[in-house]
């Protein structure tokens, strides 16, 4: 422990020297391979996507990109993981929205903050679909919520997490419409589908991955985002409806707070590369996603609208 | 039919057939590992099968996945050890017989096993797929609640020397699994402010600590007196012996297998439960319950058998309707999908070709796993007279080594140190790991399930209807009460016997 000074000394000399020369350290970078942390279990959608990168981003980087698992607490393990990295552009990690604007409003110490995470890229978007059953009566939004308006409460939806994206969109329908339901979360995309496809809950706020994939079997009421979702377009948007929920899961990447602009901005050019792929754009479609090519600069703004969005509603539901 | 002819002309290429070999064996080495699962290996190979035809990816997958069913056995048997959560009813019996030089038999009990096992799940998974899972949809909230109670009653069969040192540990166990970020409110519970134990305790992390330091630590104390386990010598002859023997438990093995391939069907229930399950069945209908736990043949058969038909089972809802049965089954999928192949009704019609290549690679797999671990058994074997001193540093060495690579968390690593010493005081003090295990295996599905259930029944009006009026649950609740009555029953029964040899015998030793 006693040569931990020395370390730091060593360290802030080394920090000062290449904040002297950046030219220096962005020539070089990258020069070694660059860590990827999912924050979520592998065969997760997170993992798919770098899995579906990685080999790109090598060509484009020219260094090997090393996939890690940290996971746990719905990614606050991971991302706090990435908080306490080196800001040298050498970790970066998965970065998911909704989940790190609501775990540091939710949790007390949820073991980073938002503005620790630095938004790289955003490469895709999954709108939040709410489903019935083929053999459900209710075939339209109006008359989902007109059931629940003379049943309050009688209708079950399954979700996946509490505080979660699913569970802001379930409190987000309530506020609109003034319908009571219950909700019921489970943990995660595989157990949710699975209750909701045995007819255990009488409907589903999921992905749209998860929709399109089941499409024989459900009737997507309504969806999320802003536009028709391409993979299912007779199904109606929210806000075509009168409901102003916009609700989805975005995915991007993020590196720790303090990196370099200049080495963020050479890993925002590798991602958007692939993001733009026409033959990636074009598998993420088919498999039900919203393939999104969104820079730095416009992701930080996301978040931070997205942030306020999400703050007050979870205020109004606190005073309620 | 053609998709069936193309299937098995892809199996037999040069390519494919060696590329299923590797992934065995890499899939052997995993298993044998704790702290390598096979989970973590599925994932690590997939972006390698992007440069290969889908059909060649997946079988070496496939091979990998049964790989590490075979190899988890392997540490169980010879260092009380279970390679994956799937072989800790394997510990039960494997090292007992171990210790009594019976490590060879053992082993070949598990690669034959696993070979039936393997073999009636690939049967199941290519003919039963769509109506088995529909039937695993029927498994909703109160049911998975049902089936943790019902798997907690285990306690009874695993800890028979005193049911309530076995509910305590078992209490234990189930309080252990609230430590994390809740499932349902989504609190921070237990955490006692440090961020990585958000992730709740890691069941291999917690395993590695019930099973490796207990061994070490007595390993150790014995160290003076002998030096190694046992002297193995190797004997020729027990591969064909062994088999005859377990041919004429066909009910018990048949059993099993159906057992495995139905729990592997429910999304979440994985190798863990369904090998545990299948050893408590095994125990109750057993003419001779006493001698399981104290190394028996038939315990293997029980779990080995279950571990293994997992596999195929969890890959059912996977196959037909895009569920996956198991983590590892997740990753396949998304294998699967980064491939452009979406799972489902075009699986078995567009696709047919290359999911009959897969389902039908799992016959070959597990006979060629059979070969590997029944010849290898006499190296293996031998394995278990390997001297204290340098079996103790290396599963130590392990041990840190596996419970830190599970997730990249120091934590883990403390967590499965204090655990380990934990397990060894409660071991002296005459509790039963396996208890505790089963506690924190079956916590979370027993929440989830209550809360879940509850939050339905509110909604329809009626909680007992939603707890107690469904058939499966009802069959749950009735195995439930079965499998308590069972060991008081035989408890009783055994008693009365007793005393009528000692009414016999006209001696008053009854009194205990």
């Amino acid at each position: 422990m006693r040569s931990r000074p020395l370390g730091l000394l060593l360290l802030a000399a080394v920090l000062i020297l290449s904040a002297a020369f950046p030219g220096l350290a962005a020539e070089k970078y990258p020069n070694k391979p660059i860590t990827y942390l999912i924050t979520f279990d592998p065969g997760g959608q997170s993992d798919i996507e770098a899995r579906r990168q990685q080999p790109l981003l090598e060509k484009y980087l020219g260094v090997p990109i090393i996939i890690t698992y940290k996971t746990g607490g719905g990614g606050s393990v991971g991302w706090s993981e990435l908080a306490n990295s080196p800001a040298d552009g050498y970790t970066i990690a998965g970065n998911n929205i909704p989940h790190i604007i609501l775990q540091p409003i939710e949790r007390t110490n949820a073991g980073y903050r938002t503005e620790d995470l630095e938004p790289v890229a955003m490469f895709q978007s999954t709108p939040i679909g709410l489903a019935v059953l083929k053999s459900s009566p209710l075939t339209t939004l109006e008359e989902f919520i007109a059931y629940a308006k003379r049943n309050p409460g009688a209708i079950t939806i399954a979700g996946s997490g509490t505080y979660s994206g699913h569970h802001l969109a379930y409190l987000q329908l309530e506020k609109l419409t003034g319908a009571k339901f219950t909700y019921i979360p489970f943990t995660g995309a595989a157990p949710q589908v699975t209750a909701f496809l045995g007819g255990h809950t009488m409907a589903i706020l999921a992905n749209s991955n998860d929709l399109v994939q089941h499409q024989d079997r459900i009737r997507v009421l309504a969806f999320g985002g802003l536009e028709r979702f391409p993979a299912l377009p007779d199904v109606p948007t929210f806000r075509e409806l009168g409901y102003d929920l916009t609700a989805s899961i975005d995915r991007g990447v993020c590196v720790p707070r303090g990196t370099d602009p200049a080495r963020i901005k050479v890993l925002e050019e590798a991602f958007l590369a692939i993001a733009n792929d026409p033959a990636i754009r074009q598998q993420m479609i088919d498999q039900g996603f919203i393939p999104l090519a969104m820079g730095a600069a416009e992701f930080k703004q996301y978040i931070a609208e997205k942030t306020a969005e999400y703050t007050e509603l979870l205020q109004n539901l606190t005073t309620r | 039919m053609e998709n069936l002819i193309f299937a098995v002309t892809q199996i037999f290429a040069p390519v494919n057939l060696i590329l299923m070999v590797l992934g065995g064996v890499a899939g052997i080495i995993v298993g044998c590992l704790p702290g390598l699962t096979a989970t973590m290996a599925l994932a690590l190979l997939v972006p390698f099968t992007f440069t290969m035809p889908a059909a060649s990816g997946l079988i070496m997958l496939g091979g990998l996945y049964v790989g590490a069913m075979f190899g988890d056995a392997i540490p169980a048997i010879l260092i009380n050890t279970p390679g994956t959560p799937s072989a800790i009813a394997t510990t039960f019996d494997g090292y007992p017989l171990a210790k009594k030089g019976m490590a060879q038999q053992a082993l070949i009990t598990n690669a034959f096993s696993s070979l039936v096992g393997g073999l009636i799940g690939t049967i199941v998974l290519l003919t039963l797929s769509p109506p088995l899972a529909e039937l695993g949809l029927k498994f909703g909230p109160p049911e998975y609640f049902w089936m943790a109670i019902f798997g907690l009653t285990i306690i009874g069969t695993i800890a028979s020397d005193s049911i309530l040192k076995g509910l305590i540990a078992g209490a234990l166990g189930l309080l252990l699994s609230t430590v994390g970020i809740s499932p349902i409110g989504g609190d921070v519970r237990f955490t006692m402010g440090l961020v990585p134990l958000q992730a709740g305790i890691n069941l291999m992390a917690a395993l590695i600590g019930f099973f490796c330091i207990p061994q070490v630590l007595e390993m150790v104390e014995t160290g003076a007196q002998k030096h190694q386990v046992i002297r193995y010598v190797s004997q020729k002859g027990l591969l064909k012996k062994t088999i005859r023997e377990l041919i004429r438990k066909p009910v018990l093995l048949v059993r099993s297998s159906l057992l495995g391939v139905l729990i592997g069907i429910i999304p979440g229930a994985g190798g863990n439960i369904a090998s545990l399950v299948s050893y408590n069945e095994a125990v109750r209908w057993s003419k001779n319950p006493e001698e399981f736990g104290k190394g028996t043949l038939d315990g293997i058969v029980a779990t080995e058998t279950a571990n293994c038909s997992v596999v195929q089972g969890s890959l059912i809802p996977m196959l037909t309707l895009g569920i996956p049965g198991s983590p590892a089954a997740a990753v396949i999928l998304g294998a699967l999908l980064l491939h452009g192949i979406q799972p489902g009704r075009q699986l078995y019609t567009t696709f047919g070709g290359i999911t009959y290549t897969f389902i039908l690679s799992f016959f070959l797999a597990v006979v060629f796993m059979f070969f590997f671990v029944a010849l290898g058994s006499r190296f293996f074997a031998k394995m278990i007279s390997i001297p204290y001193h340098y079996l103790v540093p290396g599963i130590a060495f392990l041990s840190v080594v596996g419970s830190y690579a599970l997730r990249n968390n120091l934590l883990d690593m403390a967590l499965m140190l204090i655990l380990g010493y934990t397990a060894y005081v409660l071991r002296k003090l005459g509790f039963n790991p396996g208890a505790l295990v089963l506690g924190l295996i079956m916590g979370p599905f027993a929440e989830q399930g209550l809360v879940q259930s509850l939050l339905m029944g509110k909604a329809a009006g009626s909680i007992p209807k939603v707890l107690f009026g469904r058939p499966i649950s009802l069959m749950l609740i009735g195995l439930s009460l079965l499998s308590i009555a069972w060991p008081i029953y035989s408890a009783w029964r055994s008693r009365q016997q007793h005393s009528k040899i000692t009414t016999k015998e006209g001696e008053i030793i009854d009194a205990q």
